[in-house]
């Protein structure tokens, strides 16, 4: 009898998992065909197998970075935000919240107005936003370190605060450069998947999936803690550890997903709970869920972003915080029992 | 001789708050209990073999095996804890309790081996959970969750089982449908318990070795019969109080005196 009901919880998720997967293949598929330049899905693999000419050029250098960044932009939001809410066991918490995002924007927003990018070219933006991000981690996490263990309670508080103080000093050099900086702080600030390095697009690609590994070898962890730290202990998980190692992953792909493509608002916060109302709280099948939905998510949003106003482009964080806002509150008030 | 579960001179606490000296050793296979009023140090000498407070000193073994030195997936193979607040939250039953298999899974082993779902049935089924095995622990009443918690702790295989307070918030058929099921494990099962518990009268008729508490430290330590007496209880909790036997079991029986009474009774031999 339990052999049956358990096997039917997993070919659901295998199917949840398989459906997700095939929308991800078809909204990329749509997404490098579709666009000023219209190709024909048919026509595609005949494009590629040419190596050259303005089709090949415009699938390979333009839309298959932007479909991959979008991919694992969204994947990494969605599975981080999934993480911090797994171990801060607070369905609020998403990754901008820890001032992860606030310290990549003061960082980017230093760069630019200390014009760093005359002298180190465009490439430093992004790195500054790591630093920003690595600076607000470390100062998040040391902060709320007392006798040599993290206090989750007082690390969320940081983290909120260590935002609040980013985003003020981001305006204070906001209001003390000229309008040209201004625009560029403000133009980054709202995101974009438009990302000219290669590199980056890899490594941003590379690190989302790494961490989703990583993730996967503490779903137990995560389902325990559900119960509480003392009670997970008991089942004999070394919260402090987890905590510790997931809260570091989940903050430095935050930082690279800010450092790559910005803010990108509400996909780590909205779509977690959409996978979670609709396959439940076990982080067997969430974190996978999650990663793919948000990868889907930011693909569809970034579609909409092209489409909208073309042949001009819509900042994606004006999209995703839109479609994810309302998605929200529908969504709340579907399920007014449980919140 | 080395007792079962062995705990000698252990200490731990908070820095207002430290246990003195704690020793008393269990035979395996005994249902023990330890009571004292509140503020006694019962939770605290809890939480100290949980692991959850650091010991400050002493030690605690367990089947030959220094406790306190175990990896906490090591522990949790060999000691169940089944805390005193219940588990409200989304997770059906079934899985809930299967998670007291975590202890023996790997780390990509994501899922049940078809001995961890015999584990599961078996012990939903002893506890009278399976009938709601597909229910959401949230929807459970007290007692329900008590004995959901308490199939978790035993699919967990321990040596030791340990209980903090496991019938407050129940009223009197789930008390002692909770206690009655302690009992079946520990002769049935030869399961060592361990268990904090309020109300002396249930400690009386069920426990047979009884730790009682006061100040950190432990006043007195035996049998029902030897620690539920007049002179400790009054001594313990500073409440007159009348003790008798169960007219069923023998075991002692401990009756509460409203002050009115007390006054009567000082009057009359007037």
């Amino acid at each position: 009898m339990a052999q049956s009901t358990f096997k039917k919880y997993h070919l659901n998720w295998l199917g949840f998992a398989g459906l997700l997967g095939a929308l991800v293949v078809v909204a990329a598929l749509f997404s490098l065909s579709y666009g000023e330049l219209q190709l024909k899905l048919k026509d595609m693999p005949g494009y590629l197998r040419m190596g050259e000419g303005l089709e090949y050029m415009v699938i390979t250098k333009i839309r298959l970075p932007r479909v991959l960044l979008a991919v694992s932009v969204g994947g990494a939001l969605s599975l981080t935000g999934t993480l911090l809410q797994g171990i801060y066991r607070n369905p609020l918490v998403e990754p901008y919240t820890l001032g992860i995002s606030g310290g990549a924007a003061l960082g980017v927003a230093l760069a630019i107005v200390l014009e760093i990018t005359a002298v180190l070219g465009e490439f430093i933006l992004p790195v500054a936003g790591f630093i920003g991000s690595f600076v607000s981690i470390f100062l998040v996490y040391s902060l709320s370190m007392r006798k040599g263990t993290v206090n989750i309670n007082r690390m969320l508080l940081i983290g909120v605060m260590i935002s609040f103080i980013s985003s003020s000093g981001m305006m204070f050099l906001m209001s003390i450069t000229n309008v040209e900086n201004m625009h560029s702080i403000v133009f980054w600030i709202m995101g974009s998947l438009d990302e000219p390095s290669t590199v980056l697009v890899q490594v941003m690609l590379y690190a989302s999936l790494i961490v989703l590994i990583i993730s996967l070898a503490f779903t137990r962890s995560l389902n325990a803690l559900r119960l509480g730290e003392a009670k997970a202990r008991h089942l004999g998980i070394n919260t402090a550890f987890v905590i510790r190692i997931l809260f570091i992953l989940a903050s430095l792909l935050t930082g690279l997903s800010v450092a790559v493509a910005g803010i990108i608002g509400f996909v780590g916060l909205v779509i977690p709970h959409l996978v979670r109302l609709v396959v439940g709280n076990d982080y067997r099948i969430l974190l996978i869920g999650s990663f793919l939905s948000g990868s889907f998510f930011l693909l569809v949003c970034d579609l909409l972003a092209r489409t909208i106003i073309a042949p001009n482009e819509l900042p994606i964080g004006v999209i995703t915080g839109m479609v994810g806002g309302v998605i929200f509150i529908v969504m709340l008030n579907r399920n007014k029992s449980r919140y | 001789m080395q007792g079962y579960v062995e705990i000698s001179n252990f200490s731990c606490g908070y820095p207002d708050f430290k246990l003195d000296g704690i020793t008393f050793s269990l035979e395996r296979g005994m249902l023990a209990g330890i009571i004292g009023p509140n503020g006694s140090g019962k939770t605290t000498l809890f939480n100290g073999l949980t692991g959850e407070l650091l010991a400050l000193n002493g030690h605690v073994w367990l089947n030959g095996k220094n406790v306190p030195e175990m990896k906490l997936r090591e522990k949790a193979q060999h000691i169940a804890v089944v805390s005193q607040f219940t588990e409200k939250v989304d997770i059906p039953v079934e899985e809930y309790v299967m998670m007291g298999r975590y202890p023996y899974r790997g780390k990509f082993q994501f899922f049940d081996s078809e001995y961890d779902q015999e584990v599961v049935e078996k012990y939903m089924r002893l506890t009278g959970v399976y009938a709601y095995k597909n229910k959401w622990m949230s929807q459970l009443s007290g007692g329900e969750q008590q004995l959901a918690a308490i199939a978790r702790a035993l699919t967990q295989e321990p040596r030791l089982l340990l209980l903090d307070e496991p019938t407050s918030h129940l009223d009197i058929t789930h008390q002692v449908q909770v206690l009655n099921l302690i009992q079946r494990l520990n002769q049935e099962l030869g399961l060592t318990v361990l268990m904090i518990i309020h109300d002396l009268n249930l400690a009386g008729e069920y426990c047979n070795y009884l730790v009682m508490m006061k100040n950190g430290k432990i006043h007195a330590k035996g049998t029902p019969e030897e620690v539920l007496n007049y002179a400790h209880i009054e001594a313990v909790y500073e409440t007159p109080v009348v003790t008798n036997h169960n007219p069923l079991s023998g075991k002692p029986a401990v009756f509460l005196v409203s002050e009115k009474v007390m006054e009567q009774s000082r009057k009359k031999p007037e």
